[in-house]
């Protein structure tokens, strides 16, 4: 009985022993290495995928897809456009809208064809991307509807967004402090605004919002505020400013009278062979496309 | 001889289970015991090499950014302006640690008195209709509270800032969206977690401890402060840290509401966190601003990396302290 008991025990002791060694052992080793192994495994597999995706958009370009990716602003125009190309080219065009400097990201990195920009390829873009300009935008000035104010000088818009104007008695209009709108750090119609209007001067925003519509949105919201948007997403919840005398309309910014303005781009690869870029660009430069361009509320460049 | 068996009385049971482990441990069974070890093995090590995964990739693209601007000008810097390549973040650092202390500071009061009225206060058809709506709200997408702070608390909140600085002439009006807004929002938003947790602590502490806290003849009031709360301790500590958790790692809600322009916090000023930093700014950068962004990103996560680490510390602790004072 003793030596039954004890023999069970030491068995017992034994068989843990071996069992918790083991995990022990086994589980750490396995853990380093097969950490170290998967690590380098998800990443060949990541530039794999990254490989395999961008051989699929160039084969399956050729074969009538056109991939493009780029400005939120420019949502409209490329809409019209693309729809249009596919009729008639019978090519289907992949579009997303994460904003120019993704586009432009993407475009220089091969991952889709066209990489749409609310602004100027700055120099380091250019030096892998051709830049077609394919229409302009004027950038309106708006406020809330109910605001007395009808004209700005681009001065005063200056002051007001540097913070040195804060009431709109001080232009004319009624006692009310400005809020003081706008977009996020980088994106495309802020540079557009800032370099025009502002000068040397930091802005000094309320609030800075990530799209277009959001601004439209909150200026129409908000009776103090002024913001800026382009001119294409401009509707009747907010009230446009002439700016210098000038009223932001499709002539005014064509004919250059109406200052606040910027290009809108369509970035491609330099080195690019692609059939289906340049039967894309021929197209929106044609009067048939700049009509398009035209029909969204941005303006024509020839 | 008796001794010997009494000893053995209580370890002979693990021989029984040792042997049953030995029989099946053969054939089929034997191979899917080892299989089903080895995916569990592996489940576990794919959550360490995520962690690890994420903390190399957030070091390789942010430390490049930060170098380049200088660790002193990017952490202490107080101007954020892109096209200067002026990327100090000091405000946004800051604005993340009042935003989630105001939070706290709201939040905790209002969930730890829920929490208790749940557990200890409510009558149960009360009951009932409260703790599914808690329990609701914690699963409320958060762009849903943004969206309706953005609609409710923001027009409110301008309005209460013209009564406010109505002659004041320096101040620079918001709209409403100000770190105000913000910590409404996030203080919302954390309160079912620290109702949830605190709640379940509360309930978990024994009945004896109540009873004999009556017995000496206190109130129910004095029951819950001087007895029922000092011993759901730990528990309580661990809703608080996880609503920290959740404050300070939130987006979406407060891009909506908290103005985002990185000016030094200030309860009527429009500012900037450093998750909406990132979120706000990425899609449009480009070259040093899109660094930049990651380096936020590190900075991010090292805080809140050093926030769990201390937190757990605490909490530790606490439970250390706890079991000495029980020995």
């Amino acid at each position: 009985m003793n030596k039954k008991v004890l023999s069970l025990i030491t068995g017992a002791a034994i068989i843990t022993a071996a069992f918790t060694g083991c995990q022990n052992s086994g589980t750490s080793s396995q853990t380093q290495s097969s950490t170290a192994n998967s690590s380098t495994e998800s990443s060949a597999a990541q530039e794999s995928s990254q490989a395999s995706s961008a051989e699929e958009s160039s084969t399956v370009a050729l074969s009538g897809t056109l991939s493009m990716n780029g400005s939120t602003s420019m949502e409209k125009v490329i809409k019209a456009v693309n729809g249009a190309f596919t009729e008639k080219y019978g090519v289907q065009v992949d579009l997303n809208l994460t904003g120019s400097g993704t586009g432009i990201k993407e475009a220089s990195e091969g991952k889709c064809d066209i990489g749409n920009s609310s602004r100027a390829l700055t120099d380091e873009e250019a030096q892998t991307l051709d830049a077609t300009v394919i229409g302009i935008d004027g950038i309106a000035i708006v406020v809330h509807p109910t605001n007395e104010i009808a004209d700005i000088t681009i001065e005063d818009l200056a002051k007001i967004y540097a913070g040195e104007i804060t009431n709109w008695k001080d232009l004319g209009g009624a006692d009310k402090a400005i809020v003081v709108i706008g977009r996020e750090d980088g994106s495309g119609t802020r540079d557009g605004f800032e370099s025009i209007v502002m000068g040397d001067k930091t802005p000094q925003y309320a609030q800075e919002l990530e799209s277009t519509g959001s601004v439209i949105s909150t200026v129409g919201n908000t009776d103090g505020a002024i913001g800026y948007a382009s001119l294409a997403n401009v509707d009747e919840t907010v009230k446009a400013l002439n700016v210098e005398g000038v009223a932001a309309t499709e002539e005014t910014v064509k004919s250059g009278e109406y200052k606040i303005q910027r290009p809108f781009i369509c970035a491609t690869l330099k080195d690019s062979d692609n059939e289906l870029v340049k039967a894309y660009l021929d197209f929106i430069l044609s009067p048939e496309g700049q009509e398009l361009v035209v029909a969204q509320g941005a303006v024509s460049v020839n | 001889m008796e001794k010997a068996s009494e000893y053995a009385a209580t370890p002979a049971v693990k021989p029984k289970a040792a042997s049953s482990i030995r029989s099946r441990r053969s054939g089929l069974t034997g191979i899917a015991e080892r299989a089903m070890k080895y995916l569990f093995t592996l489940c576990g090590v794919t959550a360490v090499a995520c962690v690890l995964m994420i903390t190399i990739y957030m070091i390789i693209s942010g430390a490049p950014a930060i170098g380049k601007i200088g660790i002193l000008d990017f952490l202490f810097g107080d101007t954020w302006y892109a096209k200067n390549e002026q990327f100090g973040i000091l405000p946004m650092i800051l604005t993340s640690i009042f935003g989630t202390l105001g939070a706290i500071l709201i939040g905790v009061p209002v969930g730890l008195f829920t929490a208790i009225f749940l557990a200890e206060l409510a009558p149960k058809a009360l009951k009932n209709i409260v703790k599914p709506a808690v329990e609701l709200l914690a699963g409320i997408p958060s762009v849903i509270y943004g969206l309706l702070g953005a609609m409710l608390i923001k027009p409110l909140m301008y309005d209460l800032e013209e009564m406010i600085f109505a002659n004041d002439p320096t101040h620079k009006f918001t709209g409403g969206a100000n770190l105000a807004s913000a910590i409404i929002v996030l203080a919302i938003m954390i309160l079912p977690t620290i109702i949830n947790i605190s709640e379940n602590a509360i309930s978990a502490v024994p009945n004896e401890y109540r009873e004999a806290s009556y017995g000496l003849g206190s109130t129910k009031i004095q029951t819950i402060f001087k007895v029922v709360i000092p011993a759901a301790k730990s528990g309580i500590a661990s809703g608080v840290v996880l609503g920290v958790g959740r404050a300070i790692g939130e987006a979406m809600a407060i891009i909506l509401v908290a103005g985002n322009s990185a000016n030094m916090p200030s309860l009527f000023s429009s500012v900037k966190f450093l998750t909406t930093g990132v979120v706000a700014e990425f899609a449009y950068s480009s070259g040093l601003h899109r660094e930049a962004l990651f380096g936020i990103g590190l900075v991010l996560f090292v805080f809140i990396m050093i926030i769990n680490l201390v937190l757990n510390g605490i909490l530790k602790s606490g439970k250390k302290k706890e079991a000495k004072a029980k020995k």
